[in-house]
Parts: structure tokens; sequence; C-alpha cells
């Protein structure tokens, strides 16, 4: 196991510099003024400029910059905000909101897909399985903000059964219908494959035998059936993430959610290009450490993973 | 052939039952079948296929000819006293803020929603195919080299790598540099998919028969291990199109997508966010032409997952 575990870290390393090299690359090797550019058409003051140019080691050369940035994200130091605010500490204050927002969303999706997706396949082919299906692609190609704004109009605006906006302090009450919506997007994937899992699963011989045996169905459905098909949907699950991240951006922001994704949104919306890079990057390290975590975890259920080289 | 153990009598067929031309005759008139032609067989029969079918050929015809269904300049003739107004006569959807047909502009947008995604999926393929081919066929350090650096292109979920290009070329913003912002961080799953299949074909017979016959490697990769590898291919970029014009929406919704002077889907949702109590209309329609769109590649990707895949196909 602590050879797995080591291999598993020596490899995430080189995706670590490079992702952060790629991201760094595109921003600061282009021709021209990289921070110019970075503002759009906007004009920052010569202060700020100043200030950032020194920030980002911009004259050094090329590859000495990247080290310095490097050495700066290893330390924790992602640089400063636009108010001057170090990213770290706006991290630290919004970063508690996101994972609450999350473990909501995480939690509401793995539930009620799961149910969905067992109940569609034990009764393939009838109607619950049907609509279920057809239900799943509409969310599936439904854009995330569509989806947001669709649920506050109708429960913001209609019912009035949630707010349209999150309060200042983020309480979970107020989190539930954001917690819905960014839960939606991954939501259909996961009834879809856990249909698909439990289908095969069901066909498979020790679920046979389990029947032979004359055990019940209420104990062959969790125990035979239901467990052995949720591999495919945990690992699912970590590679989404990506997805989860971009949806918390939008979703942050529809409903000022006052979390690491809203920030980043107000970031983009104002064109505050350094603090986008920041946040981008803030982003695409937690997303590296999550599926690095899932797969020590996965080593650490499934004794077969460890031993595939 | 006499024997008089009581068993082997029934496993020794008398030749006269079983002639050897019964056997070895082919059905002449019988055409040959292959993974395309069943594919379709079982396709055809499914409504699915023929509703995104249809919906797709509706959506490429708006965006060649968007004047064959109005008449109405998406952009000319905008009155603000038409504000967020509700649909009249000939303006059936009602008006967007600045007082423009909604309807109109949803025709005359379906380009380039469709261009992004066509050219996103042309580069993803393209790419995808050059790396998974490569990477599966040949193996060893430039297998490691070609994965290592698909996964750092993984790693960085694509819609947000999309967001730093777009705000480094602010000054560029149009169709092409968006789609090149998209597909250059998409490209990692088609590869994947396809150097998976690869791996699983090159060990075939017909692979080895080829060797045999003393046909160069090169030739092998392109000539028969690529075509019987690309079905799964097939299937990643029809549902990545969706996916691609999703993003373009995605992006210009966050406000660093194309231009505002581009009629776009994402765009014309993005402007009508602010307006969703006073003129849902704004929002809705852009979103339900946007929507369909996606769900019939994605439906169509399903159908041809489906039909390309023996094992789905029994277990329907």
């Amino acid at each position: 196991m602590a050879g797995y575990i080591f291999r598993r870290i020596l490899q995430a390393i080189p995706v670590l510099l490079g992702t952060t090299f790629l991201i760094y690359f595109m921003v600061f090797a282009m021709p021209g003024d990289p921070l110019l550019a970075l503002f759009g058409d906007k004009t920052p003051n010569p202060a700020l400029l100043e200030r950032l140019r020194q920030e980002y080691h911009l004259d050094q050369p090329f590859i000495v910059q990247y080290f310095l940035y490097l050495g700066g994200i290893l330390r924790g130091d992602f640089g400063t905000s636009f108010s001057g605010e170090p990213v770290s500490a706006i991290l630290a204050r919004t970063f508690p909101v996101t994972i609450r927002l999350a473990i909501m969303a995480l939690f509401i999706e793995f539930v009620g897909g799961v149910l969905i997706g067992l109940v569609s396949g034990l009764r393939k082919g009838k109607l619950f399985d049907a609509s279920a299906l057809v239900v799943s692609l509409i969310f599936i190609s439904l854009p995330i903000f569509v989806i947001a704004f669709v649920g506050q109009f109708i429960f913001g605006i209609q019912l009035g059964w949630a707010r349209t906006t999150v309060s200042s302090g983020a309480p979970i009450q107020d989190l539930i219908l954001p917690a819905f919506v960014l839960a939606s997007i991954t939501f259909a994937q996961i009834v879809r494959l856990t249909r698909a899992s439990v289908i095969e699963t069901q066909s498979l011989d020790f679920v046979r035998t389990a029947y032979g045996k004359g055990l019940t169905r209420r104990r062959i459905i969790p125990v035979h059936i239901l467990r052995n098909s949720l591999i495919p949907v945990v690992t699912y699950a970590a590679t989404d993430f990506g997805v989860l991240l971009v949806g918390a951006t939008v979703t942050e922001g529809i409903f000022n959610v006052p979390g690491v994704g809203r920030t980043l949104y107000q970031a983009i919306i104002r064109g505050e290009g350094p603090t986008v890079v920041s946040f981008v990057t803030v982003m695409v390290l937690i997303y590296l450490v999550v599926n690095l975590v899932v797969d020590l975890l996965y080593g650490l259920l499934d004794p077969r993973i460890r031993y595939v080289k | 052939m006499s024997n008089n153990t009581p068993s082997s009598n029934h496993f020794v067929a008398p030749l006269e039952e079983t002639p050897l031309v019964a056997i070895d005759a082919v059905k002449v008139g019988d055409r040959p079948s292959n993974l395309w032609i069943d594919a379709w067989r079982d396709m055809r029969r499914r409504p699915m296929f023929w509703i995104s079918a249809a919906i797709i050929l509706l959506v490429l015809i708006v965006a060649f000819f968007p004047n064959l269904f109005t008449q109405v300049p998406p952009n000319d003739n905008c009155q603000l006293s038409n504000s967020n107004g509700a649909p009249t006569g000939e303006h059936i959807l009602g008006f967007t803020k600045q007082g423009c047909d909604v309807f109109s502009r949803i025709i005359h947008g379906t380009s380039t929603s469709l261009s992004v995604g066509i050219i996103v999926v042309i580069l993803t393929t393209v790419l995808g195919i050059l790396f998974g081919m490569f990477a599966g066929y040949y193996g060893g350090w430039l297998d490691s080299v070609l994965s290592r650096a698909g996964d750092i292109f993984f790693s960085i979920p694509y819609i947000l790598a999309a967001v730093v290009i777009m705000s480094v070329f602010s000054a560029y913003r149009n169709v092409f540099v968006i789609s090149l912002a998209i597909g250059i961080f998409a490209w990692p799953a088609t590869a994947r998919v396809l150097r998976a299949e690869i791996l699983r074909v090159k060990n075939s017979d017909f692979v080895m028969a080829a060797q045999a016959l003393g046909v160069s490697r090169f030739r092998i990769l392109i000539r028969h291990v690529l075509p019987n590898s690309i079905a799964p291919v097939i299937v990643v970029t029809t549902i990545s199109l969706g996916a691609a014009i999703v993003a373009e929406a995605t992006l210009s919704f966050l406000g660093v997508g194309l231009p505002n002077s581009t009629m776009s889907w994402g765009n014309d949702i993005s402007q009508a966010q602010t307006d969703l109590r006073t003129a849902p209309q704004t929002l809705i329609y852009p979103s339900l032409a946007l929507s369909i769109t996606v769900l019939s590649f994605i439906m169509l990707g399903e159908v041809i997952r489906d039909a390309l895949d023996p094992k789905a196909r029994a277990q329907r």
C-alpha cells in the first residue's frame, strides 16, 4: 500500500508541473504585454501595473518567472486580488461556503441519482425507466445557467419557496436551491450510469447464485446488486469533479453564494484578468488533489487497483 | 467406425449425414454484412434516430439559409419602444430588451453556435486521432509521452482553460478563437477512447495476417487498425458537438465569449438574464433552441453508440 501511495504521488508531480506551466505559458508567453492583454479594453492605472509587474516577476526571463511563480504556489502564495487582498486570504474566507454547497450537491446527486438509477435498472423497459431516461437526457442537454435561471424563476419568484439570492452568512436553508441546481448537472449522468451498471450486475453469476440460494430480493438488491454496481458511479464522480467546479462558478455567481466560485465569476465578469488566472490555478490544483485522493482511496478499497502496475 | 462403447456412438456422426459441401457452401446471394451495415439496420428501426436526425437537419438548414425562416432583420429596425415587448402577429416570440425580434435573433444566431460546435469537433477529432492513434499503436515511450501530455491537458477543466485563454485574447474574440480555446483542452477525451480501442484491435488476427504478408507497420495502422477502431470516436464526436455548443454559451454567458455584436444563443441568454422577472421570453426561447439542438446531438450519439455495440443491442 505504501508503495502504491508513493507511486501515485510521484505520478501526480509531472501533471502538477505541466498544468501550472501550461496556464502560466498561456498567459505570459504570448507576444505583447501580457498584463495589458489581461485587462482587455480597460486601461489599468500605472501603479497597479507596476505592482503586478513585480508580483509576476515580469522583468525576469520567462522560465525564471515560472519557477518563481511555482515557488510562490508551493508556499501558498497565489498573488493578490484587485482590491489588494491576498488570494490565499480570500480562499480562507470563501472556501468553507463552497465546501458546504458542494457537499450538499454531492449528497443530493448521489442519493437521488443512485436511487432513481437503481429503480430504473431493476424495472428496465417499464414506464418509470423510460421516463427517467428521457428526463435525464433533457438535464444533460441543458446548460447549468439555464437550469439555474429556470429554478430561480419557478421556485424563487413564482412559488416563493426559496430566496433568489443567498444571504451573507450562506445559511443551509438558503443553499438548498443552489445545491439542487449544482447537483442537476451530474445527477442525470449518475442516474444513467447506475442504471446501466445495475442491469449488467443483475445478469452476473453471483446474483443468480444468490437467488438460487433462496435469498430474498430485499437482501439481494442492496447487498449483491447495488454494492457491486456503485464502482463505476464513484469513478465517474471523481473525473467529473471538474464539471462541478465550473458549475459551482456559474451557480454561485447567479445565486450570489459567497464562495470561491463567485469570486472567480465576478473577476471574469469584471475582466480582472490576473485574478481570474489566480483562481483558475487554484481550482485546477483542487481538482488535481481531489483526483489524487480519490485514486488513493480506491487503492484502499479495491486491492486489485493497487497491483496493476 | 464400429465402436463397442455405447456412448461414443452419439458423438461420431456418420459422414453421409453432414456432407462437407453443405458446411463449406456460402450463400452467394447474401449481402455481405459488417459492423456498419448491422449498425445502420439497427439504427433505422429506432424512432430516436429519425427524430434527432430530422432536428439536426433542420438546424443545419436554418444555419445555412436563415432568410427562409424569417423576413424580419435581426438587428435593424430594433425600436426601444418595443423593449421586452410581448409577442405580436409578425413577431411571434416577442422582443428583446433592445427591441429586437427574439425569433429572428434565434434564427440568425444558429450558424454561430453551430460553427463553434463544428470547428471544435474537427479540432478535437484531428488532435484526438493523432495522439490516440500513435500512443495506442506504437506504445512504449511514445505512449508514455503522449499519454502524459494528454493527462496534463485533461487535468484542466476545459471551460476554465477557455476562460483563461479568452481573457488573454480579449482583443480577438471571434468564432475561430473561441473554438480554438475550447478545442485545445477538450481533445484528450477523444484520444483516450481511441487509444483504448486501438490497444484492443491491434492484437486481432487480421493485423497478424497483414504483418505476415509483409505490410509495413504504418500502413497496417492506417489501412487496418484505424478504420476498425474509429467507431467509438464517432460516438464521442457526436456527443461533444453538443457539449461544445454548451461551452460556447457558457463562455458567452460569463462575458468572455463572443462580443455582443455577434449574434449567438449564448449572448442572447446572457443579455436576457437581468430581465428574468419582467420578460422571461427573452431568456426561455434562446435557451430552448440551444437545449433542443444539444439534445439532438446527444441523442444521435447515444443511438449510434447503441447500434455499434452488439452487447448493448442484446441488452435492450
